[in-house]
């Protein structure tokens, strides 16, 4: 996983409330077996039209933020299906930070897995960055190991992370081999649960 | 020693090891699929890791497999890229030493049917899968919760999840619902009184006597449509009805073992003097038959109600949606929700399309019948079994026969048009009564619209030829 520590970036605001991982990536993109190139499939349906032209309106589709690093949204980013298409699509597109006022688990979750920093801030601060990213001509800073967005106009606002997923977000840690330090505890509580459970024993 | 609570207690029992903010969790039972997978088994192919418990893995091909011509196997898939994943399934399932159900299998159908009805889904266990959906084992006392692919990977290398514990939510229902009113409608009462994300953060429980009165497909769809309301899991606690069900399935424990299983299983129930962190309670009495209206599972309505006016949500952002929803859906503000007009029935999903679903649905399509009403000439309904042993077990009882003389479509399983992967989906504009779980924008194909509602709903919708109240059927 690629670490993620500073992101000095424009953002682009999307306000809408619960934009489901079917709107991030349509279905139709998840007939792959490869993690890249997914961005292709980003918001599609907001993004094109039905024979496939760009909706000019929409946000990512303006000149001012096709280099966007960070999405605003409103709350509940991210409700629905688990795919985790939906950070490999915004990652794809250049986007490695999303803000708002709340997140879906699962998604929250896979973002973790991947380098996308996922933000929470109170609605008030999320309202305020919404309008100082409009027009396009801004950078806002996001730190993680300092845990502060810096607004456009200087204002910064600090947010929450859990120790250990921040952890392993700045150094870009791979969970899996951190949990196969582990293997001798799994050992030892398999053996302790085939006692308990034996007809969960199917080997 | 403090009260716990049913997740407290199936948590405690998994905890390998207990971190600061994660802890690492085992995994009972990892159920995969084709779409979710090809990527998390590349990943430990290319760290030369191996699959840790093959023999706790079962894998199904459900999301994108066509439900016509299934005897012909993946090869025969029309669709190239979804041909490609069935068989990078096959692939990696075979290299790995995986039990699969490959598509034309008996045994095959959507994961979450499939799970419970060969007895691996039991009380007690900790349940995972790469879909959100796996919520809907909750109804065995199971924590069951939909992951992503990297997550699979964890599971499939370590057998274990790395995870924070969630809080508690109870949502109690007590009393006895009116006649037309079940499961379904439970869950949608649920996701409008607390919203899409009211659960986000929580495992909920559902109990009251309203819950004990429901059958174990009826729990099924409750916990299935916990994640619409932001809860990754859902929780009934097991009893009679549970145990009955598991008993004699392939998987369940025979003999001493299942006496064994059944004092284990007995022992997973909230006490008494548990604290939730948040508790909701509903009377059954006073839920209707619910439908959506909008682009939300939580953009829910009796339906023998009006449309709700966007001028009548509490904030700039509700309103805004609520404008854009009823855009989307064609429909207007104050309108009967009865003179929205359908094109399309879908019967299925992993919500209802177990035995349960199709003969609640067939009892409407059969009075209607023999009241010489069949389903309306411009509608096109179909349904999709959630296995091939739900597929075989309504054909037993005759109820394909009374389907299809009726008009509808009898296909083959699959999760088909609940989110279109595989060819059938809507076409732009067409107005779908679904017994699905997403009335996302586009979800059944772009441009759809999706009303979300119980099989017998659907099935007296596709009779009426507009959205209409089941409670004129029964």
């Amino acid at each position: 996983m690629k670490p993620f520590t500073r992101i000095d970036a424009k953002a682009a605001p999307l306000a809408l409330s619960n934009i489901d991982t079917d709107q991030i990536i349509p279905k139709q993109f998840l007939k792959t077996v490869d993690r890249v190139g997914l961005s292709k499939g980003l918001f599609y349906d907001f993004r094109f039209d039905e024979a496939g032209v760009e909706k000019p309106d929409f946000v990512l589709n303006q000149a001012a933020y096709k280099d966007a690093g960070v999405l605003i949204a409103g709350d509940n980013f991210g409700c629905g299906s688990s795919r985790e298409h939906a950070p490999w699509a915004l990652l794809d597109f250049g986007i490695s930070c999303v803000i708002s006022t709340s997140f879906a688990d699962i998604f929250y979750n896979n973002c973790f897995q991947n380098g996308l920093l996922p933000v929470v801030l109170p609605a008030q601060a999320v309202e305020d960055l919404m309008g100082q990213a409009k027009g396009g001509n801004h950078v806002i800073s996001v730190d993680l190991d300092a845990q502060t967005v810096t607004a456009p106009d200087g204002r910064v606002y600090g947010f929450e992370i859990d120790p250990s997923r921040k952890h392993k977000m700045l150094h870009g840690l791979d969970a899996i081999g951190e949990t196969l330090q582990k293997a001798p505890d799994i050992d030892v509580y398999e053996s302790a649960r085939a006692l308990d459970t034996p007809w969960l024993e199917r080997a | 020693m403090a009260a716990k609570t049913l997740y407290d207690k199936i948590w405690d029992a998994h905890l390998v090891a207990q971190g600061d903010g994660e802890s690492i969790l085992y995994i009972d039972l990892h159920l995969i699929h084709e779409v979710t997978t090809p990527q998390a088994f590349a990943g430990l192919r290319a760290a030369g890791r191996p699959v840790r418990r093959p023999d706790r893995t079962l894998a199904v091909a459900d999301h994108n497999v066509p439900t016509e011509g299934q005897a012909l196997g993946a090869g025969a898939v029309a669709d190239e890229e979804a041909r490609l994943q069935l068989l990078t399934l096959e692939r990696n399932v075979a290299e790995n030493g995986i039990e699969y159900f490959p598509m034309g299998d008996l045994r095959n159908g959507i994961v979450h049917v499939v799970g419970p009805e060969q007895g691996r889904t039991q009380p007690g266990m900790t349940i995972v899968c790469g879909d959100s959906h796996t919520s809907t084992h909750g109804a065995f006392g199971a924590l069951a919760q939909g992951i992503g692919t990297s997550e699979v990977e964890h599971v499939l290398a370590t057998q274990t999840l790395r995870q924070a514990k969630s809080k508690n939510m109870r949502v109690t229902i007590k009393g006895t619902p009116a006649p037309g009113v079940g499961a379904k409608d439970f869950a949608l009462a649920v996701i409008g009184a607390i919203g899409t994300a009211g659960g986000t953060g929580h495992v909920i429980e559902y109990a009251g006597d309203a819950i004990r009165a429901l059958s174990m497909e009826g729990r099924m769809t409750l916990c299935n449509l916990t994640i619409e309301a932001g809860a990754r899991a859902g929780l009934v606690a097991p009893d009679q009805t549970t145990f009955d069900y598991i008993c004699g399935r392939p998987a369940a424990p025979k003999g001493a073992a299942w006496d064994m299983a059944l004092a284990h299983w007995k022992t997973f129930f909230t006490d008494e003097d548990a604290v939730f962190d948040r508790e909701i309670v509903l009377d059954a009495a006073q839920i209707a038959p619910l439908v959506t209206w909008g682009t939300s599972p939580e953009d829910v309505m009796p339906i023998d109600g009006r449309v709700p006016d966007p001028a009548s949500f509490a904030t700039p952002d509700k309103r805004a949606s609520a404008e854009r929803a009823l855009d989307y859906m064609g429909l207007a503000a104050g309108q009967l929700i009865t003179e929205a007009k359908i094109d399309r029935v879908f019967i299925g999903s992993c919500t209802n399309s177990r035995i349960e679903d199709l003969r609640a649905a067939a009892a409407v399509v059969q009075q209607a019948f023999l009241e010489g009403r069949l389903v309306a000439p411009h509608v096109r309904a179909m349904v999709v079994p959630g296995s091939g042993l739900v597929k075989e077990q309504a054909e037993a009882e005759g109820l394909d026969a009374i389907f299809k003389a009726s008009g509808f479509d009898w296909r083959e399983p699959g999760c088909s048009m609940c989110l279109g992967m595989n060819p059938d989906r809507l076409a732009p504009g067409e107005r779908c009564a679904s017994t699905s779980n997403r009335n996302f924008e586009g979800r059944q194909g772009r441009g759809g619209r999706t009303h979300l509602l119980s099989p017998a709903m659907a099935a007296a919708a596709a009779i009426a030829g507009h959205l209409t109240d089941v409670r004129a059927y029964i």
